[in-house]
């Protein structure tokens, strides 16, 4: 090696070009394995599972600054808080109630059609511990892992809709991806109408995109995206996204859709975790 | 022998665990497409003044663990940190007489190569990225350099009797 010659005294520089390129080796071997199998989960999940106390350390100036000001909050706003969430916890009863009875409804008609019977589904609260650094990967690790249950491929949810789905799991925590991630495509339907398509992620946490809709197409502004289920990682029926603007241009197959996330993607600390209650074999998720 | 030399990895083990926790900490969206590459910028730092004890390898077995702590590819950050970590190494005595300012302009150099080969992994492995995203932090990396540079300084090693 060239390297050689600068430095006498400097004994392993002669190998270094050496080293370079065995290393290289590996991760180009690394790299390949990983982008086409999933042998290497059982690493990946060993290196995150030792690096839970570096996020635990992380995340607990953020938990002790939550905590300090939950503590000191003044009697005033406690009070005005605690009003505004009654008049809430109101209007969220009363549209509990038409939606039981839409429910019964619903449940009713499907045995009448002698349908399979929609999901029940289990929620259990997590929190995010931290947001990938990468802008062009949004992810986010929630507290929860393996031992709690967890799933690859599971629906997390935020108070307003879908926020993305488990891709990892560890012992203590998981991975999950975001919706917006330019990887993550999510079988929706329009609530108005049933028209099923795809909303794909475009790296921004506020826009998803619908490429697969043509110009003729029945999609308007103001639509509510709701997942279909036909996927089947996701349960149906949780909202997604509310369409912000249609583009038909007459000279492109498709027209240009896109719309704006219905969950917080970028705010929020707590997030829902779904168990859909497996419903019998045959179900929606054949129909396609 | 052994003993001499866990105390000289120590302060380096510390510091890019420190670094590890700075580019997972949650920032802000408007901050997130500019957050440094702290990772980086520690390593250039160690194989600059420690390139006996911190080299390649080291670099490569960083980039692993950062691969799991950001959830890209198994070997992409490995792949980029091992190649600076080779170009900083192999020209160290050259880059140890810099001042600051030249010093600068290298690690400016040394992450836009770092995120090149982030940016030309991702584009193999097909996984799409608004372009802007690569290139704020090279430009927040090369100006923390001072910073980093005068806070690792700081950090007491013991230096090889003969340079």
């Amino acid at each position: 090696m060239a390297a050689g010659s600068d430095s006498q005294s400097y004994a392993r520089t002669p190998a270094l070009g050496l080293r370079f390129v065995v290393f290289f080796v590996l991760s180009i071997v690394l790299l390949i394995v990983d982008h086409q199998q999933n042998h290497l989960d059982a690493l990946r999940r060993a290196i995150g599972t030792a690096l839970h106390p570096l996020r635990v350390v992380v995340d607990a100036p953020i938990s002790a600054w939550q905590w300090f000001d939950e503590t000191t909050t003044n009697f005033n706003d406690l009070q005005l808080e605690n009003n505004r969430l009654k008049a809430e916890r109101l209007l969220t009863n009363a549209r509990l109630q038409r939606y039981a009875a839409l429910e019964a409804e619903n449940a009713r008609l499907r045995a009448m059609l002698e349908a399979t019977s929609r999901v029940r589904d289990r929620v259990r609260v997590a929190q995010i511990m931290s947001v990938n650094a990468n802008p062009f990967r949004h992810s986010i690790v929630i507290d929860k892992g393996s031992r709690d249950g967890v799933y690859d491929g599971q629906a997390i949810l935020d108070a307003n809709g879908v926020l993305g789905q488990v891709i990892g799991t560890g012992a203590f925590s998981s991975e999950g991806l975001l919706i917006s991630d330019p990887d993550h495509a999510l079988p929706v339907e329009v609530n108005r109408n049933g028209l099923r398509t795809i909303a794909r992620g475009t790296g921004e946490f506020d826009r998803l995109d619908l490429p697969f809709l043509p110009n003729n197409a029945d999609i308007k502004e103001g639509d509510i995206l709701v997942t279909s289920g036909l996927g089947g990682s996701f349960p149906a029926g949780y909202p997604v996204a509310v369409v912000e603007s249609v583009q038909r241009l007459p000279a492109e197959p498709f027209a240009e859709v896109s719309a704006r996330p219905s969950a917080a993607l970028n705010q929020v600390r707590e997030v829902m975790l779904v168990w859909s209650i497996a419903e019998e074999p045959g179900s929606e998720a054949e129909n396609e | 022998m052994s003993n001499a030399f866990r105390a000289r990895r120590l302060p380096v083990i510390l510091t890019i665990v420190a670094a590890m926790m700075l580019a997972i900490v949650p920032l802000p969206g408007w901050a997130e497409p500019f957050r440094p590459d702290w990772v980086a910028i520690t390593l250039i730092y160690w194989c600059l003044h420690m390139p006996r004890y911190f080299g390649v390898g080291s670099a490569w077995l960083v980039g692993i663990v950062l691969d799991v702590a950001q959830g890209t590819l198994l070997g992409q950050h490995a792949l980029a940190l091992s190649l600076i970590a080779f170009l900083t190494v192999k020209f160290h005595l050259q880059l140890r007489v810099f001042p600051l300012s030249q010093m600068a302009a290298t690690v400016l150099a040394l992450l836009a190569v770092y995120r090149f080969v982030l940016f030309w992994i991702n584009g193999v492995a097909g996984v799409g990225a608004p372009l802007v995203a690569y290139w704020g932090p090279v430009l927040t990396g090369t100006l923390l350099w001072p910073v980093a540079d005068f806070i690792l300084r700081t950090i007491p090693r013991r230096r090889r009797p003969s340079g």
